[in-house]
């Protein structure tokens, strides 16, 4: 066995969460940070994202995927603090922050970190959990993996497709089997919404005139081999199939983006509870999960609709990782106990499918990330009874980020709000 | 395709049953070959079985089921011992929820005792809720017999043809039989194809269609019902729900609807019984679904349809006779096994000793090999090391420190090592190493799969199938489209 | 198509924003003087886009093309701007005949003034050599 590694900081996973969590841990004074990524390339998931649309926000611009990782990697990598391990699977990770990690040349490595950035994004759901009845072919895959297939790997899984599911990474494939001149046949929602976002609707199949069945689902899949065709019904508000509906659509590839569920298995391993509603971390303002020095951010603690939030997001995570390493473990761990018993627990009411952070310091400035749970127009937004925001329209696709402000917070004091342990966060008409 | 050699026996049904008889012909100095017809052996009603090694007070006493179930059972732990297979005896429970359940129950555990079915007792509910916390409260009386076990049947399936072939066995895949003839120089075996195969004595294990073979050698052998069976599988998370195979007091057509812990550590619930009018419909329905669901949820309340993360179906050759049918033809030289369902996994072992009596009769010579190796090579499985053999294995190949399969952490060096030992296709990987099978299902590591295996078997990634011919993966080259379907050069 | 004739206005077109994700409904109508108004717009850029989807509707296309020797078969690229929405198919086409040789830098011309657009095709990641990717 080899000898134990120390890092201040260390960050599972190299996409732009990490890549953003180890800059901002440097920024904050950390001396020595450690990414552990498992391929072996630094950026993640946007590798295979070739499409444009990313950094509206943060850069102003319309990057592409790979193009908005490479707004970080070179000084990730010119940055002598920072130590990237490429090829490097994490096999463990234990609530005192000890990792084994495995890589092909050095073998079996432990590395303890002072702080852990928990980093490793999220998987795609997939047909079993959905259950859809019928044969088992080739030819069924998710939308992720056919765009490493096309985007990376250099192959077609399919000449005509039908695509189940409105999530955006079903849109965006929808464009690049087309463009790369396979025939998408339709996109079936079970939901009498889309489940991306309305420009993804537009300039993904819209533009290309594929025909997008709201409140439908995939109801059989057919062919012995190799998918056939796929029977489509339309279903009741129950998302029951209506018998008399089904239709027959000939194709050989069946696409599904049925959604997206952060990866925490290592977080699981380490006792970090997770929050129910959004399968990640519970955490604070500071992305701090109940288990003291282990913070999260991206798609592992919360599905993103915007990488520009994963970047804002994994910035306050880096930071705090790298104050609680300086401030040494033992006294920031007591210091998380006493500020646990001060904060307050932030939950979704009315209308609120998840709000982010779960547990705020009373009196913090914070932004909260929170999805709806259906399309609303003329909403308000309100904190334990006291307004924060007005939307004009919003949608579960979309990723609403709304500011607590001191006066907020006054509000709330005067309201009495604040004397309680929780407050609840809620969507309602206006 | 086809061989040049004269076989002395050819086993037809590369399943349990038929690579099991294959393993144990290759105990003698004889030269066998299995035939299959799938890209893989173990792919038909075996890949699809419930693994459990029942322990045999299921059937009627005197029964072949009955004899072959309890003798089949106690040859388990060598078995899988030699063939470095998984196997737990983790026990069956079988469980009642009303005086009439009670009272047949009781007649399962006198049948068992019949039977010589070991350690049985019977425990009231409060004493199997003990053992078994997760059970419903509604469960009064419970038969328990730790004799009963789980397997991987693929896995088992997979190992015997192995070590069938390292002792010299020839193992035949994609070869689909359409005729059968018999002459002066024993049987000619003839493929869709039109490759032949020559040998002395034939066994016919082809399971669900071992009628059809039968009728091919002029038997006038009794049609198999084909009875469809779904089952699906649960987040490994659910994976301490329960520790022993949980039944319900049966139905007539079938041992009912249970919750079985997997060798692999998931909880798999199923199958249904559903007597089909073919022998083709291996798909899963959203009826078969909720059958499954609410029936056992009334054995054990914790399951939910959230957790389910894959499903099957498999077609069992039911018999007609309600017991395993041993027939011969062509004065014994081809020995048929027909409807060899539900307990054939657990009694393959046995099978396979009584179809060797049955060719020692019809006089076949059977003389021991003196160097015969019953053990396979042992497989790595990276995840179950401990830190120090991991660091070991690394060091020795380095593919073991690449880790393809997140979910099952599953590594190249495993996928490579399965790929040596006869896996041709992604399903074959993922069912030897588990890659793929985990929550994902093969989300990320397909397209590393079916690079390793286009790298180790010498072709192109577009010639990587799922599970044989026709099942190929990927449809062409990026941008073939774009060129008006010209290929590339 | 024409909804009000009182006021001599026509409905040109309802359309989603593409510009950014927020995806504003915009509705265009023309008046009697051919003059066009938007509506439904958050923003200014809005209003852009609507105006540019009537006159003259551009995409930003990406894709990729093949590399020779690099670390990945494929290397991703965009057009620097927008081009006419009717040539994408066209682009693809060109684009598939493309072939580059690693080391690739992001940013690096891959193809000039396509289709006499003006534009450039450009990498859109640094791609090393296969023997220096690991």
């Amino acid at each position: 066995m080899r000898n134990t590694h120390y890092t201040d900081v260390a960050i599972i996973g190299g996409g732009p969460a990490g890549l953003a969590a180890a800059l901002a841990a440097r920024k904050a004074g950390a001396e020595h940070v450690t990414i552990l990524e498992r391929s072996h390339e630094l950026g993640g998931i946007l590798q295979q994202c070739i499409h444009n649309g990313f950094g509206i926000h943060r850069f102003k611009e319309e990057l592409t995927g790979p193009e908005y990782a490479y707004r970080f990697i070179p000084e990730v990598e010119a940055d002598p603090g920072i130590h990237v391990y490429l090829n490097t699977m994490v096999l463990s990770l234990s609530s005192d922050k000890e990792m084994t990690a495995v890589h092909p040349g050095h073998g079996l490595i432990k590395l303890r970190a002072k702080a852990v950035v928990l980093a490793m994004g999220c998987r795609e759901r997939t047909r079993g959990a959905l259950s859809i009845p019928g044969t088992r072919p080739a030819g069924v895959f998710t939308a992720g993996t056919a765009q490493r297939f096309v985007n990376m790997d250099g192959f077609m899984p399919g000449k005509q497709v039908v695509i189940l599911g409105s999530g955006d990474i079903g849109l965006i494939m929808a464009r690049r089997f087309t463009l790369e001149g396979a025939k998408v046949e339709a996109v079936v929602e079970i939901m009498p919404y889309p489940a991306g976002l309305a420009r993804n609707i537009a300039q993904c199949l819209e533009d290309f005139d594929i025909p997008l069945y709201l409140s439908s689902t995939v109801t059989a899949i057919h062919g012995k081999d190799r998918v056939e065709g796929v029977t489509v019904s339309q279903v009741d508000d129950n998302w029951c199939p209506i018998p008399g509906t089904e239709r027959y659509i000939p194709c050989d590839t069946l696409l599904l983006s049925v959604g997206l569920i952060p990866e925490n298995e290592l977080s699981q391993e380490a006792e970090v509870p997770l929050d129910r509603c959004t399968g990640g971390p519970i955490v604070d303002e500071n992305r701090e999960t109940e288990i003291s020095g282990i913070f999260a951010c991206g798609n592992v603690l919360h599905v993103h609709d915007l990488v520009d939030y994963v970047s804002e997001e994994a910035e306050i995570a880096g930071e705090a990782a790298a104050r609680y390493a300086q401030n040494q473990a033992a006294a920031a761990s007591e210091n998380q106990v006493q500020r646990q018993a001060s904060q307050l627990a932030i939950t979704p009411g009315e209308g609120v499918r998840y709000v982010l952070p779960q547990r705020i310091t009373p009196g913090a400035e914070v932004d909260l990330y929170l999805r709806v749970m259906q399309p609303m127009d003329d909403i308000t937004l309100s904190l334990g009874g006291v307004a924060l925001a007005r939307k004009r329209q919003v949608r579960p696709s979309e990723m609403l980020k709304i500011r607590l402000k001191p006066q907020h917070w006054d509000s709330l004091r005067e309201a009495g709000a604040v004397q309680g342990r929780e407050l609840c966060l809620k969507a309602e008409p206006r | 395709m086809g061989a040049a050699t004269h076989y002395d026996v050819i086993v037809i049904g590369g399943g349990v049953v038929g690579t099991a008889v294959l393993r144990t012909l290759s105990r003698y100095q004889l030269k066998a070959a299995l035939l299959e017809k799938a890209a893989e052996v173990g792919w038909g009603a075996t890949k699809a079985n419930s693994g459990i090694v029942h322990a045999g007070f299921h059937n009627k006493p005197g029964s072949w089921m009955a004899r072959l179930c309890v003798a089949g059972n106690r040859m388990y732990d060598q078995l899988c011992e030699e063939l470095d297979v998984p196997f737990i005896r983790n026990g069956v429970m079988m469980v009642a929820r009303t005086p009439e359940e009670e009272k047949i129950l009781r007649d399962f555990y006198q049948q068992g005792l019949e039977n010589g079915v070991p350690d049985m007792e019977l425990l009231d509910g409060d004493a199997a809720r003990r053992l078994e916390p997760n059970l419903s409260e509604e469960i009064t009386l419970v038969l328990r017999a730790p004799s009963g076990g789980i397997v991987a049947p693929f896995e088992l399936a997979a190992a015997l043809a192995e070590n069938a072939a390292a002792n010299g066995a020839d193992v035949y895949t994609e070869v689909e039989v359409a005729a059968i003839s018999h002459g002066d120089d024993g049987f000619i075996v003839t493929s869709k194809d039109g490759g032949t195969w020559k040998g002395t004595y034939v066994v016919n294990a082809a399971g669900l269609f071992a009628d059809d073979l039968a009728r091919m050698c002029g038997l006038d052998a009794p049609s198999l019902i084909p009875r469809k069976g779904e089952e699906y599988i649960l987040d490994q998370r659910l994976g301490d729900l329960v520790k022993h195979t949980i039944f319900p007091v049966p139905t007539p057509k079938s041992k009912g609807i249970l919750v079985i812990p997997t060798a692999e550590g998931n909880i798999m619930i199923g199958p249904t019984a559903l007597e089909l009018p073919y022998k083709d419909d291996a798909a899963t329905t959203a009826a078969g679904l909720n059958e499954i669901l609410s029936f056992t949820q009334g054995l054990v309340p914790k399951i939910s349809r959230r957790d389910i993360i894959a499903s099957f179906a498999g077609i069992r050759a039911g018999s007609p006779a309600g017991d395993f049918i041993f027939e011969t033809s062509h004065t014994g030289k081809a020995v048929h096994l027909l409807g060899i369902e539900s307990p054939g996994l657990t009694a393959a072992p046995a099978i396979a000793e009584h179809v060797l009596q049955m060719l020692r009769e019809a006089g076949l010579p059977l003389e021991e090999k003196p160097d015969f190796n019953p053990r396979r090579p042992e497989v790595i499985r990276f995840k179950q090391l401990s830190d120090g053999e991991k660091e070991a294995v690394i060091k020795e190949n380095p593919l073991y420190a690449h880790v393809v399969c997140r979910c099952e952490t599953i590594t190249e060096g495993e996928i490579v090592d399965a790929i040596r030992r006869g896996a041709r296709t992604v399903d074959g990987v993922k069912f030897r190493t588990r890659a793929g099978m985990g929550r994902c299902q093969g989300g990320f590591c397909t397209p590393y799969v079916v690079r390793i295996l286009a790298r180790e078997l010498g072709v192109s990634p577009l010639e990587i199938t799922k599970r044989g011919k026709g099942s190929e993966l990927l449809t062409a080259d990026a941008k073939l489209y774009l060129k008006g379907g010209e290929t590339d050069a | 198509m024409a909804i009000g004739t009182q006021v001599n206005q026509e409905l040109e077109r309802k359309m989603t924003c593409i510009t950014c994700p927020t995806g504003c409904q915009l509705e265009v109508t023309r008046n009697a003087d051919g003059e066009l108004s938007i509506t439904g717009a958050q923003c200014r850029r809005g209003e852009v886009y609507a105006r540019n989807e009537i006159l003259d509707p551009r995409r930003v296309l990406t894709t990729t093309v093949r590399i020779r020797n690099g670390s990945l078969p494929l290397l991703p690229v965009r057009t620097t701007e927008a081009v006419p929405k009717e040539l994408l198919a066209d682009a693809m086409r060109i684009l598939a005949k493309v072939e580059v040789t690693a080391p690739v830098r992001t940013g690096d011309v891959i193809l000039p003034n396509i289709l006499d657009t003006g534009i450039d095709v450009t990498a859109s990641r640094d791609m090393k050599r296969a023997e220096d990717a690991f």
